[in-house]
């Protein structure tokens, strides 16, 4: 049903409606209405056959999913930022145990300096724990992704996470095609478990696993993941034909076909990128997008085709390894590692920061004009830190960074666009 | 291309051309409901069957820090979520920023500016600046005394948002109505409704009076 | 020639030798030998581990009070590990590891799906050492409480983290020497902090039931899991399972330590349901602290090598914590509360 919602409460809809028997959660700018909505529909008995239960903290919230998951009933929980991190033990427990529980991430910025705005990092510091990770670009394809990712899960006995941008996804509201109960019951049958706490069948569930056979358990997971690539695409599919419009997959294309310079991101700054690149191509620029959806299992064959034989790749992201560079620049230069693409990295919009067109359009014009460098913060403030490095190098009592560089830039909050 | 969109309002009966894309920035401080007046006039324009975005500038909240929320119209999908840098409306619900912050970055001459206050554009010191604007482009409008009046609280967005339906036709009171009916239920929702109603009222005949003006010169 | 050995008759329902003794309906489920022995024999455990007893105790005799209807969720531990050494396992129930401090939030979880499930005649035990109930466990043990889920979570306190090498818990004892608490310097052993008292804490969220048991008492321990079972909410067994490697008892003595240990007055054993004591075991010979602490090598350190104590300010200190448990819960009057 057409609807102008917050993306937080489409996404509360869809995950209603996907049937949920038990949602727990720990409340967490930016997550916080999601879960609310649901918790509303629980407790008014709209939603039902659920319990919904108030837990102290993340870890608990995971926790909690760990034990309904494992006795066979279908569990959510969702987060952010901070809270992924007090939950991580658990996050790589419920891989480990390969139980299907979905999860939102409500991407945020993690600290110190503490900052509740949008950005990649959270996701990025669970990319290795078996979990499927999905970046959503829109909340209609948020909203999707979560019908799609219980399916997955279900079928792969691996737990998912859809990420969806905190705040610019979140809190935004934009028209949203929000599935119906029966469109939803008849893409989703109920969950039938691989394992499940039994007394009239026990098993032992969580055994430690020594040496012998540690990496074979590993590599099972690693397999599972591999087989997700194509379960990935063909559940997309399905969806497609069951709603009509395309969500999810492994990744999509916007005019890469003959491009020179091939932009590639994660969720929702595609928008942006591609009102950028229909700019570009108006000024007779031949740039392509390549949004990727599915970031673990990263999908090396699709992005290797999709940038085909395009001598630029700038990836936009919105984290990055302190002391490295790129995050997802690393996977996308392994995908394409025999070709002979110049790969760049821009790093924007951490913490929050707005990234614009005109920003994006001046980093593909100087790639086209071979003037990007290999990492690139867009938008620094260039001044400003060579002050405080000056500072720092002045003085050993300098004081705290993020203090002085707050009052060196001194902008009023939410005044300047 | 443009959309011929029928204002059929309380007054008058006229037809306005609205732009195929539409970027309206909202200026307030929190609290006065700056983020629902975005939140709202999407949904106006989603109930005429057009693609609407909402959203609001990131940072830090509290009551009576400056806050801008956004809200682009469009008869295609919306895809950027960048903010409105150039806005085609700005709406000001609290005219004490506007010697404050920048309200007026990436603002031309050719967009709508509403201002929620009793005081005119040359008492605001804005006369400079909308010199060169068309006349029938600027509006003032005392939207809080309205909403005090009709809804019993200085919460001024929904006498603004029916302000800017009659300024600028990007909506119609109608939309703007069911929008607010669809938000509030009972009392709340008729007070908001009666304050946008009558802000409409106010600017329609603001404008009626500046269109005699220039018919007459 | 004929020789003498002193024996020691006991009255039912108190001192029982044997259970031969006893009508059928009075006897252990242990002494059964259709129980269910849900934590069956082939496990690792070192010879005396009080836990492998307390939680075969526990867990038969919730088995039998639920009709095998129960599922078990374990925090890592010494219990975790010696009942399940790869490709092993001596469960014979349904049984869930999965972290070491979310043992009471996995459980809530198990409990909520069954209710989705509307199979909430099947009932969750949680189980955990002392170090994942007082220590890494306890905020997610406080949300179970505060949320009155429904398990029933047991503690089985060998007073430090054992299995990874006898380090200092939160309920590691005053004096006692772990790997973190050498018996070194001038204040050998653990310090005397303000303890932490999971028994009073559980009380003190008015949870329907708590009790605390030790292995020494297999009649009062099953009576008590049995009474647990008939209630539902939250609730929380504390049982005392000396443990010979760490306390540098002798195998052989786990239980008798257990009893002293009692008999003493440091560890009271009590129930209490919403807060308030319903009945406590009183103590029937009262036993000084250095008749306990003399058969640990964990506290060694307190005497001398003809076993008369050398530290009488420290045994004076711990005789004074046995005295308040004895003046607080009325150890020495029938245990009333």
């Amino acid at each position: 049903m057409l609807r102008q919602i917050e993306g937080s409460k489409a996404v509360a809809a869809a995950v209603a409606a996907c049937r949920p028997q038990v949602v727990c959660a720990y409340p967490i700018t930016p997550q916080t209405h999601i879960v609310e909505a649901i918790g509303a529909m629980a407790k008014s008995g709209e939603l039902t056959g659920c319990r919904f239960i108030n837990v102290e903290s993340e870890f608990a919230a995971m926790s909690v999913a760990i034990g309904a998951s494992a006795t066979g009933a279908r569990a959510y929980t969702a987060t952010a930022s901070q809270g992924l991190l007090f939950m991580i033990e658990a996050v790589y427990n419920a891989a480990g145990l390969g139980l299907p529980v979905v999860m939102t991430l409500a991407n945020r910025a993690i600290g110190a300096p503490i900052n509740i705005w949008n950005d990649h990092s959270d996701a990025m510091a669970v990319r290795d724990s078996g979990w499927v990770q999905l970046f959503a670009e829109s909340n209609q394809e948020a909203t999707d992704l979560h019908v799609q990712a219980f399916r997955l899960a279900e079928e792969l006995s691996l737990p998912v996470m859809v990420c969806m941008d905190g705040y610019v996804l979140t809190h935004c509201t934009e028209r949203v095609d929000v599935p119906t109960q029966q469109q939803v019951d008849a893409f989703l049958p109920p969950y039938q478990p691989r394992q499940a706490l039994d007394p009239a069948d026990p098993v032992t569930i969580g055994a430690m696993v020594g040496p012998e056979a540690f990496t074979e358990v590993r590599y099972l997971a690693h397999a599972k993941q591999l087989q997700a690539l194509a379960r990935i695409r063909d559940v997309a599919d399905e969806f497609g034909e069951a709603f009509g419009r395309r969500s999810g997959g492994l990744l999509r294309t916007y005019r890469a076909e003959d491009a020179e310079v091939v932009v590639v991101a994660l969720g929702s700054i595609l928008g942006t990128i591609k009102d950028a690149v229909d700019e570009l191509r108006d000024r007779g620029a031949r740039v392509g997008v390549v949004g990727i959806t599915s970031f673990r299992p990263f999908p090396l064959d699709a992005v290797h085709e999709a940038i085909g034989v395009a001598p630029r790749v700038v990836v936009v992201e919105r984290a990055f390894s302190i002391g490295f560079g790129g995050v997802l620049s690393t996977d996308v230069a392994l995908a394409i590692a025999d070709a002979k693409a110049r790969v760049s990295t821009v790093v924007a919009g951490l913490g929050g920061r707005a990234v614009s067109e005109a920003s994006l359009i001046a980093v593909v014009e100087d790639a086209i004009a071979g003037r990007l460098e290999a990492l690139r913060f867009l938008d620094l403030d260039q001044r400003a830190v060579e002050r405080e490095l000056a500072r720092m190098a002045g003085d050993r009592r300098s004081g705290p960074s993020a203090e002085n560089l707050l009052r060196d830039t001194s902008t009023v909050a939410s005044g300047s666009v | 291309m443009s959309v011929r969109v029928e204002v059929s309002g309380l007054e008058r009966a006229a037809a306005r051309t609205v732009p195929a894309r539409f970027q309206v920035r909202f200026h307030g401080r929190g609290g006065q409901g700056v983020v629902t007046a975005a939140e709202l006039l999407s949904v106006a324009a989603f109930i005429e069957g057009r693609f609407a975005q909402a959203f609001p500038t990131f940072g830090s909240e509290r009551a009576g820090a400056p806050v801008a929320a956004f809200c682009r119209i469009s008869d295609t999908e919306i895809r950027t979520r960048a903010p409105v840098a150039a806005p085609d409306a700005l709406v000001v619900q609290d005219a004490t920023l506007l010697h404050q912050v920048d309200l007026f970055s990436g603002f031309g001459p050719g967009g709508y500016l509403l201002i929620n206050t009793e005081q005119s554009f040359d008492d605001l010191g804005l006369g400079e600046l909308v010199a060169g604007f068309s006349r029938d482009h600027l509006a003032t409008v005392a939207a809080t005394r309205l909403a005090q009046e009709h809804l019993g609280r200085p919460v001024p967005n929904a006498a603004l948002l029916g302000g800017l339906a009659a300024l600028s036709a990007v909506v119609s009171l109608e939309s703007v109505l069911t929008a607010i009916r669809e938000r509030f239920s009972g009392r709340v929702a008729e007070g908001n409704a009666a304050a946008a109603a009558a802000a409409y009222r106010v600017v329609t005949d603001e404008q009626e009076e500046v269109a005699a003006h220039a018919a007459s010169d | 020639m004929t020789t003498t050995q002193k024996v020691k008759f006991y009255q039912v329902g108190s001192f029982a030798v044997g259970n031969r003794l006893l009508e059928a309906d009075q006897r252990t489920v242990q002494s059964d030998a259709s129980r269910s022995n849900s934590l069956t024999s082939g496990h690792r455990a070192c010879q005396g581990c009080g836990e492998a007893l307390g939680a075969r105790y526990v867990l038969d005799a919730a088995m039998r009070a639920t009709a095998g209807k129960l599922v078990a969720v374990n925090a890592t531990g010494c219990l975790e590990v010696f009942t399940t050494p790869y490709p092993e396992t001596s469960w014979q129930l349904p049984w869930l590891h999965s972290l070491f401090g979310n043992a009471a939030a996995v459980a809530t979880g198990v409990a909520a799906a069954l209710e989705a499930q509307n199979r909430s005649d099947i009932r969750v035990i949680a189980q955990a050492g002392d170090g994942g109930t007082v220590d890494i466990g306890f905020g997610c043990l406080s949300g179970m409480f505060e949320r009155n889920d429904d398990v029933l979570f047991v503690c089985y306190d060998n007073e430090a983290y054992m299995n990874t090498g006898v380090q200092r818990s939160g309920a590691t004892p005053p004096a006692a020497r772990t790997a973190t608490t050498e018996a070194v310097g001038p204040d050998p052993g653990n310090l005397f902090g303000q303890g932490k008292d999971l028994p009073v804490l559980a009380m003190a969220h008015g949870i329907c039931y708590v009790a605390t048991a030790t292995v020494a008492d297999l009649h009062d321990l099953e009576s008590k899991v049995e009474r647990a079972m008939a209630f539902r909410g939250a609730r929380y067994l504390h049982v005392l399972v000396p443990c010979p490697l760490g306390w540098g008892s002798a195998p052989a003595d786990t239980i008798r330590v257990a009893r002293l240990a009692q008999e003493t007055g440091l560890f009271p054993v009590f129930e209490a349901e919403h807060g308030a004591v319903t009945a406590a075991s009183a103590i029937r010979h009262r036993v000084p602290v250095e008749d306990y602490l003399r058969l640990q090598g964990r506290f060694g350190h307190l005497f001398d090598g003809s076993g008369a104590v050398a530290r009488p300010d420290i045994v004076g200190r711990l005789q004074q914590l046995a005295d308040r448990n004895i003046d607080r819960y009325h150890l020495l009057e029938g245990g009333a509360s």
